[in-house]
């Protein structure tokens, strides 16, 4: 599922843009190395054929619905983690820039929720592992459904933990979370069943294509650690300059991490399975007792809240404007509306007279 | 001018899997001759024409460009020497828009950015093309694409053009705008087809294919006549030379 | 993704679009680029509850759909088809926050409503900020751009080539589709089995593109570089669009304009 710009803050969109960037280059900086040029075209290809074999789908046998391939896995196996993931970037951009799906400034997150697990952890350190060096079928479909699983479920938590940073949306971490994950085991599942399929049909007609897909090429040389580190580094360091850059702005990182982290202890005292049982209890019929409690408690916080953000809207360089408080604002945004489609009719007018 | 010569001698080619593509073929080719390549499908044709620009590298036997045998050392010089015009255009055609494709070549021999320019609007001019500079690939016709294909072999400018089915998949007209635009070329050319009608008007000389091996060769008129000859080649009399439809006579209806 | 043989045509239809040569069309795509993402990243940075604010911003598509020449219905129409994910998230927000934040009269607007209407007004901005992007600058233009402005040379490559292949598999693609349609009755023969021989075939077919391709690209002196020459230049027209618009995005984010035209017309109904 694709991270959509409208639910993430520009903190959280930039870092990610970062490490993104960051695992770009290293993997283009990789692929370099190892030089092969006939990956160069198979790369482009086999990106368009994964929007390609998206076209095609089959009945999921019981209800009525129909899957498709989604294509991180696939290109892992047949491409090695380095091209796969400047693939799946590529099938990610123009997915963002055509159909809408996702957007430019989380076009980062997405790239790295459907990029950087499956290619970088699922493929080599699950799907080669159980593989191994001399497949079967019966590997392969383990290794695939396996690796297509868990990489979806770390994609989708990458989502939610996103999202949380991001602070735009409500849901809270516990519910999102268990409403992401269950859809992507779902999704994992034929995920993985179609490309343990689509790839044991490839080794079945020409195995001599799995072979160069399978020798170890650039696995060995490739450092988790260092990777991770580096990782981490970035992360740390983009995220501590944008949200000290993003501080004088309310809204930021620190102000919905402090935001969760008050909920948070407000709602969760208790320790251990019990208290675990009960959140999940809770959560289940999260509707509308509990949202009633929620607002219940959560009306003298918002209160307090909104006057210190009034208060701070005078002092601040980038005055967060506490709008919607007063008719005004409405009544101006409807204007401004208003003003702007005169201006648009008017452009247009005088572009169609000048033709 | 030798080196629009192609000279085939004993050349043999298996396939990874044991099948055997190529058994023995030897020809030669002169400057400025037009040759038919025909056969059943799995002769050799495509095998054979892989080999005359170095896609792949004879096992047994040899090839010789100009004054080049071909081994991996020559590659570059045969390569600049022999065109290749694929059989599908969109293989062929890979850059986003028609200049730049036709500019690929140039730009690896590594010439001037004025050199390349002037190189990439001769060709499209000689193709009849210049209006298609800036369209994307996509959006051209089955014989524009053609067109541009072979524009962007002729910006290499290359002595020797190899194609696979020129004519395949092009309307009864591109095809024969094709076929006059290649009449106009003092390039030696070599031209795997089925397309025997075409092969009547262009080229002097055929040479049959049957199972990796040289069935036939020999000036076109004579060939085809040869119905014994073509049946064995899995070949057909082009239709121009066969009876009246309506009366099975040699000639004309009246 | 329900229907991506309509998506194709979209795709096709955006391309079209950016052959035109208006005003906007012309600017340099590294100055497009930029502006897009400037005018995201602003747009982004509003609070959550913030609505009035993020209005002023519709003048930036205005302006552009209509100097641009784009079809307004068509792309709305686009952002529309996108917004099931912001949706269903976004939906989440009036259950649960409802502590009432905006009082009309009578009428209570909780917290979450107001920041729910703001994700969605944040998310029409956007997508249609990015459509107009690629509607008036193609995508190989934005490949350049992102290649000149320091994207990896892989990367760029990578996603031409993806590009001119979209076309030529998607037809592909919908052909064994059609084949396939045309000899099934009663969803029998739309399963699993059928389906993966299709991709498994429609993969093999792609491995000897590929292959195929790079041939065609040897025989041109390929050795592992492509190269392409379009000089791009920013002249004193791209850079003036660049920094009005960040100019005025900066300013719209720093007062709030429609509260002042708001309180103008409140004082005149005094």
């Amino acid at each position: 599922m694709h991270m959509a710009d409208a639910l993430i803050s520009p903190t959280v969109g930039g870092a990610m843009w970062v490490v993104t960037a960051g695992l770009t280059a290293y993997s283009a900086g990789k692929l370099k190395e190892n030089i092969d040029d006939s990956r160069v075209p198979l790369m482009g290809v086999l990106g368009a054929f994964i929007f390609a074999a998206q076209m095609i789908n089959f009945s999921i046998p019981g209800t009525g619905s129909s899957g498709h391939l989604g294509g991180g896995m696939i290109l892992a196996i047949l491409l090695g983690p380095h091209a796969a993931f400047l693939t799946m970037a590529s099938i990610l951009t123009v997915q963002a820039l055509f159909f809408a799906d996702g957007g430019l400034l989380a076009l980062g997150c997405n790239i790295f929720n459907l990029g950087f697990f499956p290619c970088f952890l699922a493929y080599p350190f699950i799907y080669r592992k159980i593989v191994g060096e001399r497949p079967t079928p019966r590997r392969i479909l383990v290794g695939s459904l396996v690796a297509a699983i868990l990489g979806l479920q770390m994609g989708a938590f990458g989502v939610v933990l996103e999202t949380l940073f991001s602070g735009i949306s409500e849901l809270p971490f516990g519910a999102f979370l268990l409403l992401m994950q269950p859809i992507h085991l779902a999704i994992g599942v034929v995920e993985g069943l179609v490309t343990a399929a689509v790839v044991t049909f490839v080794w079945k007609a020409r195995p001599e294509i799995m072979e160069t897909a399978i020798a170890p090429r650039a696995i060995k040389a490739f450092s988790m650690r260092k990777v991770l580190g580096g990782l981490l580094v970035i992360t740390v360091l983009t995220g501590g300059v944008l949200s000290w850059f993003a501080s004088t702005n309310p809204d930021g990182l620190e102000w919905s991490m402090f935001r969760t982290s008050g909920k948070e202890e407000l709602e969760a005292p208790q320790k251990g399975v019990h208290a675990l049982l009960a959140a999940l209890q809770e959560k289940i019929a999260f509707l509308p007792d509990y949202s009633f409690r929620k607002s219940a408690k959560e009306e003298p916080e918002k209160a307090g809240e909104a006057q210190t953000r009034g208060k701070s809207t005078k002092e601040e360089s980038w005055p967060a404007v506490s709008v919607g408080t007063s008719l005004s604002g409405l009544i101006g945004g409807l204007m401004t509306l208003i003003i702007a489609g005169f201006i648009g009719f008017g452009l247009r007018k005088y572009q169609g007279r000048k033709r | 001018m030798s080196h629009h010569i192609i000279e085939v001698k004993d050349l043999q080619y298996t396939y990874p899997d044991g099948t055997p593509a190529l058994r023995g073929v030897s020809f030669l080719l002169t400057h400025g001759e037009t040759v038919a390549l025909v056969g059943a499908n799995g002769a050799g044709k495509s095998t054979l024409l892989l080999h005359l620009n170095g896609c792949l590298i004879p096992q047994a036997g040899m090839v010789r460009i100009g004054d080049f045998p071909l081994t991996r050392k020559t590659l570059p010089h045969v390569r600049r020497t022999v065109g290749m015009v694929f059989q599908d255009p969109d293989d062929q055609l890979f850059m986003p828009v028609v200049y730049d494709d036709v500019a690929f070549g140039p730009l690896n021999l590594g010439l001037p950015q004025e050199d390349v320019e002037e190189r990439v609007m001769n060709a499209l001019s000689i193709v009849g093309a210049t209006h298609l500079k800036d369209r994307p690939p996509y959006r051209l016709s089955g014989g524009e694409k053609r067109s541009v294909a072979i524009a962007s072999v002729l910006s290499m400018a290359p002595s020797i053009l190899v194609m696979d089915e020129p004519t395949a998949s092009l309307d009864p007209k591109a095809r024969r705008q094709l076929i006059h635009l290649l009449k106009t070329f003092t390039h030696t050319i070599i031209i795997a087809t089925h397309d025997l009608d075409m092969v009547l008007d262009l080229c002097a000389r055929t040479i049959v294919l049957k199972e990796g091996q040289v069935l036939a060769d020999g000036p076109t008129w004579e060939i085809l006549q040869n119905e014994e000859l073509l049946d064995s080649g899995h070949l057909e009399k082009p239709l121009r030379l066969q009876g009246c439809p309506r009366c099975g006579g040699e000639r004309e209806c009246p | 993704m329900a229907n991506i043989e309509s998506s194709f045509l979209d795709v096709s239809y955006l391309d079209t679009l950016s052959y035109q040569t208006t005003i906007i069309h012309r600017l340099d795509p590294r100055i497009k680029l930029i502006t897009t993402l400037f005018f995201i990243a602003t747009v982004l940075s509003f609070g959550k509850y913030e609505i009035a604010g993020l209005i002023p911003f519709v003048i930036y598509p205005v302006v552009l759909i209509a100097l641009g020449n784009l079809p307004i219905a068509y792309l709305l129409k686009k952002v529309l088809v996108a917004a099931p994910f912001a949706f269903f998230v976004g939906i989440f927000n009036p259950l649960m926050d409802r502590a009432v934040l905006v009082q009309l009269g009578p009428l209570e607007l909780s917290g979450g409503w107001v920041s729910f209407a703001s994700i969605m007004i944040r998310f029409i901005l956007t997508v249609t900020a990015a459509l107009i992007l690629i509607a008036s600058t193609g995508f190989n233009s934005v490949c350049m751009a992102l290649e000149k402005m320091g994207a990896p040379k892989s990367l760029a490559v990578q996603l031409l080539l993806l590009y001119r292949y979209l076309f030529v598999l998607g037809d592909e693609a919908s052909r064994l589709t059609r084949a396939r349609s045309l000899r099934t009755f009663e969803s029998r023969g739309l399963g699993f089995k059928v389906f993966t021989n299709m991709i498994g075939q429609l993969l093999l077919r792609t491995l000897d593109r590929a292959k195929r391709v790079h041939l065609a690209m040897r025989c041109r002196g390929f050795d592992g570089e492509i190269r392409v020459s379009r000089p791009l230049k920013i002249g004193g027209r791209d850079l003036g669009f660049m920094l009005g618009w960040s100019g005025l995005f900066v300013l719209m984010r720093l007062y709030p304009i429609p509260q002042w035209m708001g309180g103008m017309v409140a004082e005149l109904l005094k």
